[in-house]
């Protein structure tokens, strides 16, 4: 792996594991928010929603605090694992995480409310139990959404800047992801490297986003 | 068996409150207004309602009381009025996955495909099926669940006539084809006096009244229930003759010859038949030189006026069967009519309802 790219490979990696993370966090998340009567449901959308409009710095400063050693979830984190979770691809990740949750969320929660109650009612009569319902009715029938999820996610994150840099830093090999490689870049005026790895960035997006709408229009939801 | 309830259920402006035993057996069906809560009441028993509360046993079984038993472990087939075919899957597939799940049971696929017909839709995509035949498949599929009981909610309430009349049949011989007993929900009376074995009617949340179909169609309450209902006669025959150059059908009713226009039928058919009440015309003499065929001596049994209206519904005993007629209270004055007086019901032969005929074609 040359140098210049290292900080491509790093950005995709972390846009692997935090789509994965999210994959599994948001799914219960979403089907809560999909189903439930509750009267604090508002409440927690709201907070699974504050990421889209909190300006990243503020977001990255907060978790800069709270990963802190110093704190007591970095405390804890670092007694448990022996590494401090700021300027670490760990803490990278759980910050992605929360940076992208409502990218993964809502089109789950819509994708959940669109399957509706009465598949999984009919399911249920037909003796599927609440995790056979799951897996084989809700999960197939919501299709669109997961894969709306995962691409909006996983493209989010590889575009991250000021969340990685408030909690990162710029430690290469470890931290230095594409979006803060560019900015090294421009502000040591190597414009030839800068463009090059603006281009990656720009022909991926614009690939994902097509996809994306592409899929929407046309992918029947179908398994047989 | 049986399924008996003790429930309630508080709804939108009512609150559902049902103490009731359902015979097991044939096919009941379950009658009222809309809004009722029919429709209400299936749910809780498939479990389908987790905030109901009070008892629910299948048998010995209890499916509510101490505990709540989740749906999918109460073994009662249910069938939507919208059909809820999984998108996602074929017809095939559909079926197959109530099979995957189901218990042990002597329902067979191939008997159930055949029966309801769906044979040559089973690699079909689900979004490509007509109405009448989404249905139909989803009856094969909560059948091929090996149910030991069948909660059908107005599953023919959003086809057409020709849809209708080619399932209704089918369902009328769950019971006895695959030894499925069957709870009907329908607010329509064409429907219960095709299908159902017994009725059970219901108002305001409440149960009212329930009893074998015939007798409960006489009810003048039935009325009440049905914005379209009008109150008459189910009489079973047996076609015993036809006249092909009249074009007739010759009907023996418990030995009560009635005559009605030419059913493709062959003799020993045994057929229900609907008698209106404003159809039946009465008479204190035999009449003569009148065009009408069907006329019958009997006694009356029972007046029942119609408050606050012109009309009277009069039932009359047949012998073997008995009709209802609907007179005016001035008729009623001018004959003399009481209760025990002897009289002659008129039944026009062209007043056969003939969507009350399962599964006869037409002529």
């Amino acid at each position: 792996m040359s140098a210049e790219l290292a900080p491509l490979w790093l950005s995709l990696r972390l846009a692997f594991f935090t789509t994965l993370v999210l994959l599994i966090l948001a799914t219960p998340l979403a089907w809560w928010l999909a189903m439930t009567r509750s009267r604090v449901k508002p409440v927690i959308e709201a907070v699974t929603a504050l990421p889209l409009v909190l300006p990243p710095t503020v977001l990255g400063f907060y978790l800069l605090i709270l990963f802190s050693p110093n704190s007591v979830l970095g405390g804890f984190f670092v007694s448990l694992t022996g590494q401090s979770l700021t300027f670490s691809f760990t803490g990278l990740v759980v910050a992605s995480v929360i940076y992208s949750l409502p990218f993964m969320v809502q089109p789950l929660q819509s994708a959940f409310e669109g399957v509706g109650r009465g598949p999984l009612e009919v399911a249920a009569s037909l003796g599927a139990s609440p995790i056979d319902r799951f897996f084989s009715v809700a999960s197939p029938l919501a299709l669109r959404g997961y894969i709306t999820g995962l691409v909006l996610s996983f493209a989010h994150t590889l575009g991250e800047f000021g969340v990685v840099l408030m909690v990162g830093g710029n430690i290469p090999g470890r931290t230095k992801v594409i979006s803060i490689a560019i900015y090294e870049n421009v502000e040591t005026l190597e414009y030839a490297q800068a463009h090059w790895l603006s281009a990656i960035l720009m022909g991926f997006s614009f690939a994902v986003l097509l996809l994306v709408f592409t899929v929407n229009r046309r992918f029947p939801v179908k398994v047989i | 068996m049986s399924v008996s309830v003790d429930v309630r259920l508080p709804r939108d402006g009512f609150t559902l409150e049902v103490a009731h035993d359902f015979a097991a057996q044939g096919v009941t069906a379950l009658f009222g207004p809309s809004g009722c809560g029919k429709t209400s009441l299936l749910r809780v028993i498939a479990g389908h309602e987790p905030n109901a509360t009070g008892q629910v046993h299948w048998d010995s079984e209890q499916w509510q009381g101490n505990r709540f038993l989740p749906p999918h472990l109460r073994r009662a087939g249910y069938v939507f009025q919208d059909a809820r075919l999984f998108a996602h899957l074929n017809v095939e597939a559909n079926l197959r996955f109530a099979e995957k799940r189901a218990g042990a049971g002597d329902i067979l696929r191939q008997d159930v495909v055949e029966g309801l017909g769906i044979g040559r839709l089973l690699g079909r995509s689900v979004a490509d099926l007509s109405g009448g035949e989404r249905q139909r498949v989803s009856i094969a599929r909560s059948l091929l669940s090996q149910p030991c009981l069948m909660l059908m909610d107005e599953p023919l309430a959003a086809l057409d006539y020709r849809a209708k009349a080619g399932i209704l049949p089918l369902i009328q011989s769950l019971p006895q084809r695959f030894g499925v007993p069957v709870i009907y929900v329908t607010h329509a009376l064409d429907e219960v006096a095709q299908v159902a074995d017994q009725v059970v009617t219901m108002k305001e949340g409440r149960v009212i009244a329930q009893g074998p179909t015939a007798e409960m169609l006489e009810r003048p309450d039935m009325q009440g229930l049905s914005g379209r209902f009008e109150a008459g006669s189910i009489l079973e025959g047996v076609i015993n003759g036809h006249d092909h150059t009249l074009f007739l059908t010759q009907i023996d009713v418990g030995g009560l010859p009635f005559e009605m226009p030419y059913l493709e039928a062959p003799i020993g058919t045994r057929l229900r038949i609907r008698v209106r009440a404003r159809d039946v015309t009465l008479a204190i003499k035999r009449p003569e030189g009148i065009s009408t065929r069907n006329i019958l001596a009997g006694k009356v049994m029972r007046l029942m006026p119609e408050e606050n209206t012109a009309f009277t519904e009069v039932l009359v005993d047949l012998g073997p069967t008995r009709v209802q007629a609907r007179v005016t209270q001035a008729a009623v004055l001018d004959l003399n009519l009481v209760e025990g007086g002897e009289v002659f019901a008129l039944i026009k032969s062209v007043s056969f309802d003939r969507r009350a005929l399962p599964g006869v074609k037409r002529g």
